[in-house]
């Protein structure tokens, strides 16, 4: 009955794909660059007709290094690199860093700083949630929706712009507070943007929520089971989805999550259509989120002044005060000082829970530092899920998951 | 809770295990033999359910203990993190149990841990690579591996019979900015140019 199908080498793998029939089975190459797989991840499938017998992941085709090249600089020019992680929400993978860092240095951060942390925490989990809702809409056969979230997203990547330089690599946390105050007039754009949203999200949900032909690719499809979604590791959106109460804001509040009201929306059945529901739902806590935190702005300091050995003063500063000036040279060539020690933290980021383990032995540099990438413990459970679904349905689970690879390899 | 009660009924009866420090969560150090009964008896009864992440930390090719398996364990009621280190009794050929019969979410940790560390695990039911290529002979996130990269053959034996190319090491020791932690900072400062040619010699490519 079972037959194992042959490695197929890197080479002609499409021609070889197509052309190997092993009885009345058949090997299928996904990828790694094909639309369905939204980045890099190859899929290596068994078919008996249009149903797909076995399924293997092949990952590691962004694979970069992250955590080598993480021993080997300081903790502050690592923060570049986590824009690459999940680049669709570089921000709250800065804020997750930094927060890891901080807290093996023990820093405590002023009000303001954190303030400005979940709101830009926030604004990234609505930019990639509206990806994830926009190509989710594409991947199941509606182009129309794609549009509006991305509409949005252009507001939200110019608003990034303007509070950190970039768009899409923001590089915007430091150990000990973040890059640059807010700049003037700033939060009362957000302001008008989130108030704007909900019209975007409302003409995305009338073309999507109740569409028959969407209903009917998404409903029933790829049903992840609570226990299965546990036993896997599953985090975020994709966990909550299967009816699992875990969200890290409530459950482990940090930055002063504890602060602001919010519902975490929970799925029921665990299929492809939940995890949609669920991302709209959180796209909608976010625009709370973000509007109790500008109403509650706390003025004061961006940075903790008193972790001299760890955050550079003010430019201002170092170019008129001698203290300031080695202060700000010891940081830079020696790196953040931060005590020995271990500490993992994991951050509710839009793709789920991204955990950071440190291990330091004193010093500017870290000695090792693991990337726990939500996305890579999301995709290991496509082995046990895809198998008995069709071979259209593989577009839906995968646009379902919400996965970036970048995050994923590392 | 997460409190002295609970550390010391998980300790009796538990010789191999030991607490090693609670700063950020609570940190066991367990034998690798019985690894699997711990975390087992936390899933169970515990309710450590949530494989977190499982890595390994190398110590450097001095240290008695080399590589330590560091496996995080979340608790959806206690809403806590648990820690333990395990510590491969092999320098050169570090074994451990594996936990994939008891967290599925480990089978992949596993695989890349066993790819960037060379830590074999035991039992694990496709240990194979996961990020590196089946056929890559390194394992790069051991202290001794060089931040640039060693020299290999291109996994597509195909590509490489007509192109004559291979993996080469990065340029500049992995970029202009490097700042290992082996050794005084001040000695590895930031190298601002490409070192590997000058006028007099061509560079490699």
């Amino acid at each position: 009955m079972s037959k194992t199908v042959k490695e197929v080498q890197i080479g002609d793998v499409g021609a070889q794909a197509a052309s190997r029939m092993d009885g009345d089975r058949m090997a299928l190459n996904v990828g790694p660059s094909h639309p369905t797989t939204h980045g890099v991840l190859r899929l290596i499938m068994e078919l008996d007709g249009d149903l797909i017998t076995r399924c293997e992941p092949v990952l590691g085709y962004l694979h970069r290094g992250d955590e080598k090249i993480a021993e080997n600089m300081t903790y502050n020019q690592f923060v570049p690199y986590t824009d690459r992680l999940d680049y669709l929400a570089p921000l709250a993978n800065n804020v997750a860093y930094a927060i890891t860092v901080e807290k093996l240095a023990g820093i405590e951060l002023p009000e303001r700083c954190e303030a400005i942390r979940v709101l830009v925490c926030e604004m990234a989990r609505i930019s990639s949630h509206l990806l994830g809702m926009g190509v989710f809409g594409m991947d199941a056969g509606a182009w129309t929706p794609f549009m509006y979230t991305f509409t949005e997203r252009e507001k939200l990547y110019s608003l990034f712009e303007e509070l950190t330089g970039a768009r899409f690599t923001t590089s915007y946390t430091r150990i000990g507070g973040v890059a640059r105050d807010l700049p003037e007039g700033w939060l009362s754009k957000v302001e008008k943007f989130v108030d704007e949203l909900p019209q975007a999200i409302d003409e995305v949900e009338k073309l999507l929520t109740r569409n028959r032909i969407f209903l009917d690719r998404t409903e029933g499809i790829g049903t992840i089971s609570k226990e299965d979604a546990i036993a896997f590791g599953i985090t975020g959106p994709n966990l909550r989805a299967s009816g699992v109460d875990l969200d890290l804001r409530k459950d482990r509040p940090y930055s002063g999550y504890e602060k602001y009201e919010f519902d975490v929306p929970i799925g029921t059945r665990g299929d492809c259509y939940d995890r949609y529901l669920v991302r709209i739902e959180e796209v909608r806590q976010s625009i709370l989120i973000i509007k109790q935190v500008i109403a509650s702005m706390p003025g004061g300091l961006w940075y903790a002044e008193d972790a001299k050995k760890i955050f550079a003063p003010p430019k201002e500063q170092i170019m008129t005060n001698m203290e300031e000036l080695i202060q700000n040279f010891m940081i830079v060539t020696e790196g953040p000082q931060i005590p020995p020690g271990e500490v993992y933290f994991e951050a509710e980021n839009p793709k789920g829970a991204l955990g950071f383990y440190l291990v330091s032995k004193g010093g500017g540099v870290p000695y090792r530092l693991k990337i726990r990438a939500p996305s890579f413990c999301n995709l290991s459970i496509l082995e046990k899920l895809v198998p008995g679904h069709m071979l259209s349905d593989i577009t839906v689970i995968l646009g379902s998951l919400d996965f970036v690879m970048g995050e994923c390899d590392r | 809770m997460i409190d002295e009660d609970f550390v010391s009924l998980l300790l009796k009866g538990r010789e191999y295990l030991s607490v090693l420090h609670q700063e950020d969560c609570l940190t066991l150090q367990s034998d690798p033999a019985h690894i699997i009964d711990l975390c087992t008896h936390l899933r169970d009864e515990q309710t450590f359910d949530l494989l977190a992440d499982l890595t390994a930390i190398d110590q450097g090719e001095d240290a008695s203990t080399r590589f330590i398996v560091v496996v995080h364990l979340y608790s959806l009621i206690h809403k806590s993190y648990l820690r333990i280190h395990v510590n491969c009794l092999d320098n050169l050929n570090p074994e451990v149990p594996s936990l994939s019969g008891v967290f599925p979410a480990a089978n992949w940790h596993e695989r890349e841990t066993f790819d960037m560390f060379g830590i074999s695990f035991t039992e694990h039911p496709n240990l194979k690579r996961i990020l590196m290529w089946d056929e890559y002979p390194y394992y790069p996130l051991r202290k001794e591996f060089p931040l640039a990269g060693i020299e290999v053959p291109l996994p597509a034996a195909d590509v490489s019979e007509v192109t004559g190319a291979n993996v080469d090491p990065a340029p500049m020791m992995g970029g202009p900015f490097v700042s290992s932690s082996n050794g005084r900072l001040s000695e590895a400062e930031p190298r601002g140019k490409d070192e590997s040619w000058t006028e007099d010699t061509e560079k490699l490519l």
